[in-house]
């Protein structure tokens, strides 16, 4: 077990490192840096010594493959620089809208968890009834509906019926609870329709599928209540494919929310993200690409130790 | 020893976009107490359906026991409601099924799948249970049961799944035990093995069995009474020794000719059966075997034979012809004698 685990952690290395490798590279073939971005912002005219100062000064003139070792280097000390567009260190940058994007990500899994799970084995208990129906109906227009649209209903609707719109400005979770959530609830609940829509419909397959497994009519056979067999031996079997769904789907938020976060005027990671790169903020997006593919990897690695949890045929080689 | 469950009229039917499956069509048939009863038949013609129908397991919406009593203990299982029933199924009526490899539950432990049935049927704490379920173990051959028990299904190979099943059936000490082909899955070894250990438990603790087996040698050898079906009914029935020295009907006998017997000198070839079982969605007028049958008369093609007495034995069959069937089998089984005997000679 530890030696899968440190075995698996050293793999992160070489997947981070490819990344870290396409997107320095990657950044540098889309045409048009920083610099010209930014004096092009001030006037149509610049100096062309002005501009090579510039680049002087953000280390663009260095030989690529230096830039890349510093960059490196840098990495290893967990020293990300500064955002080329800002000035401010990048770690700090980042901080506040990680924060702010994993705490909509975990709510917004919960609601989907909370709606999917039992949505999925109940619209399968009644395969082809009207349960069953309103329940497809509910997941498909989840499917269909995108949650940026999503939230501005939900703002609309909340200001023309409750005359009260939630807070426009972010307080972190430890100042003030009762405000961020009042601010953070909905987007979690519009993103989380979406994601649960996903969900239900594999709970929904994966429990059909399961029911009909032979160790379910053991189980039936052996005289158990409705409530157990569900719960202990078909829910746990169902589970795998479904987590599965549920942890891409989170890992997907912390970096995809972009429209959502932009409709609920939250600085969440997509925007930051957005903004980074059409700045051609080098650092700053370099060091987002980095993160979220570790979150992606990370969240990986979380579902191949639960995969192992829940089913014990699956050994840690 | 009275008569413990007692199957009247039963008929069960899948309804499938292809058409109304009949695939239980009015069989009856009973098992008194303590008693082994086989039913026999080869795969699709109702046996495991009907199984299915006394724990009333079948799967709907497509299956329904359409009709028919199922009277155990003098109560009628189709009349109960789902809670009562509920209460029958691990407790008076175990079932241990064919494939002991899918049978299990792959994530959950043999300790959590034995103990359930004993905590919700006989208000065991889990202390007891455990001790129990390793007694359990111990007793269907498990060595080391106290240290099995918190292992998987899948660290257990073919024929321990199959014993387990066997202690899970056995576990609240039921009255009767329906087991659907326990030993197709296994090994040849490994099945009797199995089918000691089952014939040897429900000797000692009393509890009747009906085996499905589509293996007429299982049947030889571990059944009191036999009960052969074809296409959904039951067309014979005897015991065991009758259904072997005076098959009465065709299938019967077909059945026979077509498994190989070691109490027999070998035979050039086994003779199967000719032709295919038919489509349960349209079966023929008249007797569902007669497509197949070297005795067919007119008569077959248009009338259902109903189940004869045959003597007062107990032996019944459903054919237009048994007597006919009766001579040939008679002749059919002096010419082996005769032929062993003059090999026996040449020897």
């Amino acid at each position: 077990m530890t030696r899968y685990i440190v075995k698996r952690v050293l793999l992160m290395i070489p997947t981070l490192l490819s990344v870290a490798v396409l997107v320095f590279f990657l950044m540098r073939v889309v045409p048009g840096d920083i610099v010209e971005l930014r004096f092009a912002g001030e006037s149509s005219f610049a100096q062309k010594e002005s501009l090579d100062k510039e680049r002087a000064r953000l280390g663009l003139d260095q030989p690529i493959w230096k830039q890349f070792a510093s960059w490196m280097w840098g990495i290893l000390r967990f020293d990300f620089g500064t955002s080329m567009w800002t000035g401010a260190s990048i770690l700090d940058e980042i901080r506040l809208r990680f924060a702010l994007s994993l705490q909509l990500a975990i709510m917004a899994t919960f609601i989907a968890v909370l709606l999917a799970i039992p949505l999925g084995v109940v619209a399968a208990l009644k395969q082809d009834t009207w349960v069953d129906y309103v329940v497809r109906i509910f997941s498909i227009a989840g499917l269909a509906t995108p949650s940026f649209w999503l939230g501005i209903m939900f703002i609309l609707a909340l200001l023309i019926v409750f005359h009260w719109l939630p807070p426009m400005v972010y307080t972190p979770f430890w100042q003030s609870p009762i405000q961020n959530l009042a601010q953070l609830i909905w987007p979690a609940l519009a993103v989380g329709y979406r994601y649960s829509a996903v969900a239900t419909r594999m709970t929904r397959s994966a429990m059909l599928e399961v029911l009909r497994e032979d160790y379910i009519r053991t189980a039936r056979a052996k005289g158990l209540w409705q409530q157990l067999i569900l719960s202990r031996h078909a829910l746990k079997n169902a589970m795998l494919p479904v987590l599965t769904v549920i942890a891409l789907e989170f890992a997907f938020l912390m970096g995809g929310l972009v429209v959502t976060e932009q409709v609920f005027n939250l600085n969440g990671l997509g925007l930051l993200f957005v903004e980074s790169v059409a700045h051609r903020d080098y650092t700053l997006t370099q060091a987002l690409v980095l993160l979220v593919a570790f979150v992606f990897i990370f969240v990986n690695f979380m579902v191949d130790l639960a995969y192992a949890w829940i089913d014990p045929r699956i050994k840690f080689r | 020893m009275g008569t413990l469950l007692d199957v009247r009229s039963l008929t069960t039917h899948f309804v499938t976009s292809a058409g109304v499956v009949r695939a239980v069509e009015g069989v009856a048939w009973d098992v008194n107490a303590g008693e082994t009863v086989a039913l026999v038949g080869e795969s699709g013609c109702g046996k495991s359906v009907s199984a299915l129908s006394i724990m009333r397991l079948v799967q709907g919406p497509a299956g329904r026991i359409v009709d028919g009593t199922i009277l155990f203990k003098g109560r009628d299982l189709l009349k109960l409601t789902e809670e009562e029933m509920r209460r029958v199924r691990g407790r008076e009526i175990a079932m241990i099924f064919q494939e002991p490899m899918t049978s299990l539950n792959p994530v959950l432990t043999i300790g959590r799948q034995l103990t359930e049935g004993l905590e919700i049927h006989l208000g065991m704490t889990p202390a007891a249970a455990r001790t129990r379920a390793a007694e359990l173990l111990a007793m269907v051959g498990i060595s080391d049961p106290a240290r099995r028990l918190p292992q998987y299904p899948h660290q257990f190979s073919g024929g321990m799944r199959q014993r387990m099943m066997i202690a899970m059936a056995l576990a609240c000490d039921p009255a009767l035990i329906l087991a659907d082909e326990p030993t197709t899955a296994l090994d040849v070894t490994i099945q009797a093995q199995i089918l000691e250990l089952m014939k040897d438990l429900s000797r000692r603790l009393g509890v009747a069995m009906l085996i499905i087996t589509h293996n007429l040698g299982v049947v030889a050898r571990y059944a009191d009474r036999v009960n052969v079906m074809y296409a959904g009914r039951i067309i014979e029935r005897g015991t065991a020794r009758e259904i072997y020295g005076n098959p009465r009907h065709p299938y019967t006998l077909g059945l026979l000719g077509s498994v190989p017997r070691l109490d027999e000198p070998r035979r050039e070839r086994l003779a199967p059966i000719e032709g295919q079982p038919p489509d349960l969605t349209r079966l023929p007028p008249g007797c569902a075997f007669a497509p197949r049958c070297g005795y067919r008369v007119e008569r077959c093609l248009v009338e259902v034979p109903p189940l004869r007495p045959l003597g007062d034995g107990g032996h019944v069959t459903a054919c237009w012809e048994a007597d006919r069937v009766g001579s040939a089998s008679r002749g059919a089984a002096e010419l082996r004698q005769a032929t062993s005997a003059t090999r026996r000679a040449v020897k």
